[in-house]
């Protein structure tokens, strides 16, 4: 019974852990239709953001749950105001741009901190399910991925801020004509896209390291819940996250990590392959 | 209408390129072992692998209009595909095959998957990108002794070494020596632009390209985009396949960091620095890339990473259409054309001319 | 080297006069390292996951070349040394590889870390006929007379900690191993020991390089309640599961043996708090007593300052092939790779910092002083000495006087 217990708790702190790399893609492909390719390098940037700050001595939830978020922001805000903006309603060439973006912000965080992993202490300690032990630090991401989706969803449906977005998102023209100024919208949501990747990462590094080449490691799967979960962004991303937590999460358990990514991945494209229409539908309408 | 304007382009661009862009290449194919020693021998080998790998999204992408971001999976699979096939036979003769045979088929199911789901271009870049990293995870994972095909272990992360090299077709004693593998990898990229430049003026080259431009107009002309899209991106499987042979025998080495996304970034770098809707575009983009990375990663002044992003967002930025047309429209301008040609013609005579 | 027969010979004793000299006479000496360099090639990784490791072994070697230097150099030569970074790069071993045998032509190469990266570059040096010393201890097996391999192997450390594990924790184990050659073959000599010693192998799991989330496997571990975790793990991403391993409390529950750990630094970069009571075994250690040792330490510390790591068998192993290959080539009295790979054949002994060391000539190997250790405060407290153990795993196997041509790692076959 213990052994459920934990079993249990690992494949929730797998669905929080794949909530978390997820929701700061899908803000900015649900609501700008934009594939971001440095997502994970965003992430990575995070988990520095988070490392640098805590070996110069500040309180490491501060690092992680707000310096790295902010810091990350402002990269986005940047990276949109010189790249992003030029390719508004060119898909490909966004995803070549961030995808570049992502190879420039590996060579040069390299550059300045070398490949070598870095490690940022676990703040928390670990409690017993039964007769076993666990690392309190799941709670952490599970906690920190619902505040987000949450705070999101609320932002969206509750504020004056969130009806604009929407209607920015919507409808750009009318928006426009109403008196909403289309660009300040975007460059605000891929900030906040940003921000939610600095989040994911400055709350990952003490389980996954830092390094340059540390994004590779979540991109794929975040991408593929995207897609998975399709346009609606706080729904989707947490069904899709639930559906492939599980299974990731479960697969690792009953073999190993590599076989539970791959039997991921795998579902996903069957998955994707199976309910391509209403994902492309949402798209095609968009790009049109 | 779009065969009329295409026929056209076709006159426009006439023989000479091509035929200049093939001697250049047997020139470069006899005269290189005379001016360069066994080490800048084996550099230019894997740089005629990495040009065909190029010619191979090239083609699909350029030409094909199909958006492919995991073109590694079948460089890679390529290359396994010749390892296995060289340690199990002792003419490697077959080996060669597999190599091309193995990525088609697999591109083969792919596609079926991709195109006939008829998903967007988007996604064919997500799922692509996707499939390599499945590819690069499970290859990586294939350490175990359970792991091996025939007399081949797959090795996981350590890959297999000691591949045996290229020999004489029929004739398994006669192995090639650095000067002979050269010879095969030259002689190939020679082939492959000319097969790929004979597909392009052949019936088959002219719908591809038509569907790239229309594909409802070329679908009411009575064309099944999805085969034709299908058969494409098999044909660059293949070619792919082919250039992961010859990257192998370079080293005698192959270990999943073949199937790596920074693998499949180098090749799109390739075409879009090179000129998209171009072959010696592709090739030229090969070379002077990799000739930029070992020059930065020689001298430590920056990460080879880092000046590939730089390159790739300038290019999406500043030179969308690559260096190659670039440099064509500004004789075009420079020297007026003989023949009339419209505005209207251009992007197409473009793909036709080189 | 490129003299005719006649002509080298007369150079050779002429180079053999002025290195015998050379100690004595200061100003031969000089003049002698005005000569043409001796070019020695190094292929360590110095970034990414096993630069750790790298960046003393880099540094080891460069003090070799600078004792040797300091004493006239070779052959009346100075030593130079070529470094490649490889970046823990499978590809970029392949590249500088042939780089360092075709443009460079160095004399010898020393290097290599993984076991990966060792078979990806043998063949290289095989086929352009390079001399080639891989110095880490490593999972054994490797018979070719192209490579010399002095670090240790299974039979000299695992046959070691799987008998002290069995006798002090209890007779069920949980092997964690990385996943590539060098995990695999370890494990299973691990397994070996184990069942030799009336112990079982409850379950063996193994983890890619770039793994560094281990909660599942812990969870797993706890399931299975092993007496004791044998963990062949590598690299810096692999440290994960020490620390993981002491958050989820379980440091205390489970004690842990480890082939490897402590090659890179572990007891410096983790607190005494994750690193405490984990055992390991290897060729020397900063800690093993005796004038080698510590003339080795004091001088790695003088030439690169209080920053260095604490120093592990890797280091001390990179040391030992400079020496091997540097008496060699004395005893040969050329650089000639043939010349050179008989006279180590001829069993050479050197003091190295682990004391007396043999080369083997039959497996290429190195007779060496073992030491099993414990985790103690930060520093590795020895708790038992083997002097002189053989490489018997891969002695069982490989005999290079005999088959001279044989080219191949064997591997141990278990069950």
């Amino acid at each position: 019974m213990d052994l459920y217990g934990l079993v249990g708790f690992n494949i929730l702190v797998g669905i929080g852990t794949i909530a978390l790399i997820t929701v700061g893609l899908g803000v900015i492909y649900g609501m700008m239709k934009i594939i971001n390719l440095a997502h994970g390098e965003f992430m990575m940037l995070g988990a520095y953001a988070t490392y640098v700050a805590n070996t110069h001595g500040i309180n490491i939830w501060i690092a992680m749950l707000i310096i790295a978020p902010i810091f990350v922001g402002l990269v986005g805000l940047v990276v949109e105001r010189c790249l992003i903006r030029f390719l508004y309603g060119r898909m490909i060439d966004t995803m070549l741009a961030t995808w570049g973006l992502s190879l420039g912000l590996i060579g040069l965080m390299t550059s300045i901190f070398g490949n070598d992993p870095r490690g940022v202490p676990t703040p928390v300690g670990s409690f017993s399910i039964g007769h076993y032990a666990a690392s309190l630090y799941g709670f952490v991401i599970v906690v920190v991925a619902i505040l987000a989706l949450a705070g999101f969803y609320a932002m969206l449906s509750l504020t004056r801020y969130g009806l604009i977005v929407r209607a920015t998102m919507q409808n750009p023209n009318m928006a426009a004509a109403l008196g909403v100024a289309p660009p300040t919208i975007y460059m605000a949501t891929f900030a906040l896209g940003a921000a939610l990747a600095g989040l994911a990462g400055g709350v990952l590094a003490p389980i996954s390291g830092v390094s340059p080449v540390m994004g590779a490691a979540f991109i794929a799967k975040a991408f593929i819940t995207v897609l998975g979960g399709g346009a609606a962004i706080v729904t989707g991303t947490s069904l899709a996250s639930g559906l492939f937590g599980f299974i990731d999460t479960f697969v690792s358990f009953k073999s190993t990590p590599v076989i539970g990514e791959v039997a991921l991945l795998l579902a996903a494209v069957v998955m994707i392959r199976i309910l391509p229409q209403g994902i492309t539908g949402r798209f095609l309408r968009r790009s049109l | 209408m779009i065969f009329r304007k295409l026929k056209r382009a076709d006159s426009a661009g006439g023989i000479w390129g091509p035929v200049a862009v093939v001697v250049a290449g047997l020139v470069l194919l006899v005269g290189a072992p005379m001016v360069t020693g066994t080490f800048g021998l084996l550099q230019l080998t894997v740089l005629a692998a990495l040009a065909i790998f190029a010619l191979a999204q090239g083609f699909i992408w350029g030409f094909g209009g199909i958006l492919c971001f995991g073109q590694s999976a079948f460089l890679g699979l390529g290359g396994y595909a010749y390892a296995v096939g060289a340690l199990n036979m002792t003419d490697t003769t077959g080996a060669v095959a597999l190599a091309i045979i193995v990525p088609m088929l697999f591109a083969a199911l792919l596609g079926y998957f991709m195109f006939y789901g008829r998903i967007s271009d988007a996604y064919i870049g997500v799922i692509t990108l996707t499939v390599s990293i499945i590819l690069f995870d499970l290859f990586n994972s294939t350490s175990g002794d359970i792991y091996h095909i025939g007399q081949a272990p797959l090795g996981g992360f350590n890959g297999i070494p000691s591949v045996p090299p290229l020999n004489i077709p029929g004739n398994p004693d006669a192995q090639l020596d650095t000067n002979g593998l050269w010879y095969a990898a030259m002689g190939a990229l020679i082939l492959c632009y000319i097969l790929l430049k004979w597909i392009l003026a052949s019936r088959f080259g002219r719908v591809v390209v038509a569907i790239r431009e229309n594909e409802t107009r070329a679908q009411l002309l009575g064309y099944d985009p999805r085969l034709f899209k299908l058969l494409t991106f098999i044909i660059g499987a293949g070619i792919s396949g082919l250039a992961g042979c010859l990257y192998t025998n370079w080293g005698a080495f192959i270990s999943p960091t073949v199937f790596s996304l920074t693998m499949s970034a180098q090749v799109i770098i390739y075409v879009l620095v090179g000129g998209l809707g171009t072959l010696i575009g592709p090739i030229l983009g090969a070379v002077g890339i990799q000739y930029l990375i070992n020059v930065a990663g020689g001298q430590h002044v920056i990460d080879p990473n880092l000046l590939l992003g730089i390159v790739l967002v300038a290019f999406v930025l500043l030179v969308p259409q690559g260096v190659v047309p670039v440099i064509r429209a500004g004789f075009r301008r420079l020297i007026p054309a003989k023949q009339p040609s419209t505005t209207l013609a251009q992007p197409v005579s473009q793909e036709a001319s080189r | 080297m490129s003299q005719s027969p006649g002509t080298r010979r007369g150079f050779l004793k002429l180079g053999a006069a002025l290195g015998g000299t050379a100690l004595s006479t200061p100003f031969i000496a000089r003049h002698a390292l005005a000569a043409e360099p001796i070019k020695v090639g190094v292929l360590l990784d110095q970034s990414g996951p096993l630069g750790l490791s790298g960046q003393p072994m880099l540094q080891a070697t460069q003090y070799a070349a600078k004792v040797i230097n300091d004493q006239g150099g070779l052959l009346g030569r100075p030593v130079q040394l070529v470094t490649y970074d490889t970046q823990s790069s499978m590809q970029l071993y392949t590249q500088y590889a042939q780089q360092l045998a075709l443009k460079d032509k160095v004399a010898v190469v020393q290097g290599g870390i993984t076991s990966a990266s060792r078979e990806a570059i043998r063949p290289i040096f095989d086929r352009f006929k390079t001399l080639y010393f891989y110095n880490t201890q490593y999972e054994g097996g490797v018979c070719d007379r192209d490579i010399f391999c002095t670090g240790t192997t299974p039979a000299q450390t695992v046959s070691h900690i799987v008998p002290y594990a069995l006798k002090n924790w209890g007779k069920k184990t949980y092997i964690i191993a990385a996943d590539y050659n060098y995990g695999h073959i370890t494990a299973k000599w691990m397994t070996k020991y184990t069942r030799e010693g009336g112990g079982q192998v409850l379950e063996t799991d193994f983890f890619p390089l770039d793994v560094t989330d281990f909660s599942a496997t812990i969870s797993k571990i706890q399931q299975a309640s092993p007496d004791f975790v044998l963990s062949p793990l590598v690299g810096a991403n692999h440290l994960g599961f020490y620390r993981q391993w002491a958050a989820a409390g379980m440091k205390s529950k489970i004690p842990v043996a480890s082939s490897v750990f402590g090659l890179s630094n572990e007891l410096k970069s983790m607190a005494p708090s994750v690193t405490d009571g984990i055992i390991s075994a290897f060729g020397w250690y900063p800690t093993v007593p005796g004038a080698g040792s510590t003339s080795f330490s004091d001088g790695m510390a003088k030439m690169f300052g209080p920053n260095l790591p604490m120093l592990s068998e890797l280091d001390s192993a990179s040391y030992e092939g400079m020496m091997f290959w540097a008496e060699g080539v004395k005893k040969a009295g050329t650089v000639e790779r043939l010349a050179v790979i008989k006279a180590l054949e001829s069993g050479i002994t050197i003091d190295g910092p682990s004391g007396k060391a043999t080369m083997d000539p039959a497996t290429h190997h190195v007779i060496h002083n073992a030491y099993l250790a414990k985790a103690v405060a930060g520093e590795w407290a020895i708790q038992d000495t083997y002097p002189a153990s053989p490489p018997a795993d891969t002695a069982a196997v490989c005999d290079l006087i005999k088959n001279p041509r044989m080219d191949k790692q064997f591997i141990v076959n278990v069950d």
